[in-house]
């Protein structure tokens, strides 16, 4: 086993402080009881006691959790089944199809974004549906998580021995019952897994949002970016600090539930 | 994966099952099939729509229609109305070069960074990519706006600045050219690592020690015996951090000010206050062609595994 030398220890430190300063920063603030930022002046949860006063931050809190759930739900199915399509069946353009799905993965926000809003607003012209609001928002946001869980999938799936699954089928089950019964209990965990990134993925927008919601259908990301740009206030790294204590939990939680596909999958 | 046993029908043994092609294709249309089709319908649509406004005219009253014309990449181009204007071009060479440099920053912090948790034991290996990892997860929107808190005028870096002389006492730091670097080093940091880290995993550690061995002081070992083995990773995780950094819109509009005008806020203008969705199509197409140009390139040099290294 190598060991590290000093200065890469050293560089490694300053890294993980920046990567970490402006989450620890918000974090700190939403605790000080200065109004306007700056120096330190003591402990408090006021601001944490104002957001619940806020009818208007209640109302994106009810959203934001409206369009995670809805759309991780759909998502998590239909990543879930392409990610086993895609690593059990074979049809013609499979591959142009699997290197589509990273699209989503590396295209700018903007683009997607602004590609979506023209979309349904064109529909919206031509045929009268796709109101611009939450439906379109659920929509676009499963378009982003389909790839991310399929991917979390596809990789769980390189570690299942298909002995198991010819067993099964071997022993009189069918392909929809081998699948139920044999292969889902043991992707179960990379199906959470993928749900709980999803979540995270959902949770964490503000560019697709922005550009394909409507009147009243505002989410906390919106909102937060809204009052960032009339300045920054302490409600608002109180509001910050417990979406990123979600994402960190959900992320957490999505990591080590997918762990055990490192050990098998590297053998 | 077990090979499949292929007979000379094309019939294969497949996981406990015969299947024909034509069965391999309805098993794929009833498992991958929605996917692919919501994929296709709310994405790969739109964006050919995309590309189809940008050939469209837009009227006097904001109308979108005929007839098509290449006005809007010419104006692109910096050919409108009234003479040559470099606006446009600059927006677009800005932010390639935003983009450039920012793969090149990651690089310079990244690699060190790789290289160092790949020597860490096994638990500690597990941790520090975790440490890496959960940055990535939370709200880029939240950790953008904590760099004004961050470089603000009362803050720690800014009286450092004062001291250096680089701004005046009580000045913030943004909005400026490097608080948009810092945001998007801090952004973008991760997409570089990982799949680099993952080539350093498979590193061939004796190839090092041979080269050592023949007397190859330290930077002819790295130049030499470790960067060509970890090429397709280095490679793959510039190609991920270069394409979204091309387009990033909250992190230039945050801590970037007016005078930054790069390829995002130039879309969002468009299709916001400006309502030209023609042209706003058209600087979009360059974002789509950086993706394009970008993934092929990616195709053809890195393994596929590396995107699966983000999660």
């Amino acid at each position: 086993m190598r060991k590290p030398s000093l200065p890469l220890w050293l560089w490694a430190g300053v890294i993980f402080v920046f990567l970490y300063a402006p989450i620890a920063v918000v974090i700190v603030y939403s605790f000080n009881s200065a109004r306007h930022g700056g120096p330190w002046q003591g402990f408090t949860l006021d601001w944490y006691a104002k957001l619940f006063d806020s009818r208007e931050k209640i109302e994106a809190a009810k959203n934001t959790l409206v369009l995670g759930l809805a759309s991780t739900g759909i998502a998590t199915v239909l990543g879930t089944l392409l990610g086993y399509g895609l690593s059990r069946y074979r049809f013609p353009g499979k591959k142009l199809f699997s290197r589509l799905m990273y699209i989503p993965v590396v295209i700018p926000d903007i683009v997607m974004a602004i590609a979506m809003l023209m979309f349904f607003s064109l529909l919206r012209d031509r045929l009268g549906l796709f109101e611009l609001g939450m439906t379109t928002m659920i929509l676009a946001h499963v378009t982003f998580q389909i790839p991310f869980v399929a991917i979390v999938i596809r990789s769980r799936m390189i570690g299942i021995d298909p002995a198991i699954e010819e067993a099964a089928r071997d022993l009189g089950a069918s392909a929809a019952q081998t699948f139920r019964h044999v292969t889902l209990p043991m992707i179960l965990p990379a199906v959470v897994a993928g749900a709980m990134l999803a979540f995270t993925l959902s949770l964490d927008d503000f560019v697709v949002s922005f550009f394909t919601t409507g009147p009243g259908a505002g989410t906390l990301p919106i909102l937060i970016y809204a009052s960032v740009k009339r300045g920054i206030t302490p409600d608002i790294n109180a509001l910050s600090t417990l979406i990123v204590l979600v994402s960190v939990i959900g992320t957490l939680a999505g990591l080590l539930l997918e762990r055990p596909r490192r050990s098998s999958g590297e053998s | 994966m077990a090979t499949p046993g292929r007979s000379k029908q094309g019939v294969e043994v497949r996981f406990g099952e015969r299947l024909t092609p034509a069965r391999q294709i309805v098993r794929s249309a009833l498992t991958s099939g929605p996917g692919i089709l919501w994929v296709n319908v709310f994405l790969l649509v739109p964006l050919l729509a995309v590309i189809a406004m940008s050939f469209l005219t837009r009227g006097s009253y904001g109308q979108i229609g005929l007839p098509l014309t290449f006005e809007n990449y010419t104006r692109l181009a910096g050919f409108g109305a009234f003479g040559f204007d470099p606006l446009y071009p600059l927006v677009i060479l800005r932010s390639l070069v935003l983009a450039a440099g920012t793969t090149l920053v990651c690089l310079i912090a990244g690699f060190p960074l790789a290289y160092f948790i790949v020597q860490l034991k096994p638990r500690a290996k597990q941790i520090a990519l975790t440490l890496v990892v959960i940055p990535f997860w939370t709200n880029l929107l939240i950790r953008t706006y904590a760099w004004q808190i961050l470089l603000g005028p009362e803050s720690l870096a800014a009286r450092l600045g004062t001291a250096l002389g680089l701004v005046e006492a009580g000045q913030p730091l943004y909005p400026s050219l490097g608080a948009v670097y810092l945001g998007m080093l801090a952004a973008y940091l991760p997409f570089l690592v990982l799949p680099l880290y993952s080539s350093f995993e498979k590193l061939d550690w004796s190839i090092a020690e041979a080269a050592m061995d023949l007397g190859a002081d330290a930077p002819r070992v790295l130049r030499h015996a470790i960067l060509p083995q970890v090429l397709p990773g280095m490679v793959a995780g510039m190609i991920l951090v270069f394409i979204p950094a091309v387009g990033q819109f909250v992190i230039p509009d945050l801590l970037g000010g007016a005078r930054t005008v790069l390829l995002g806020n130039a879309i969002q203008q468009q299709f916001g206050s400006s309502r030209d969705w023609p042209f706003g199509a058209a600087i979009a197409f360059v974002g789509m062609a950086v993706v394009m140009i970008g993934l092929w390139y990616y195709a053809r040099t890195a393994g596929s595994d590396s995107e699966e290294a983000l999660l």
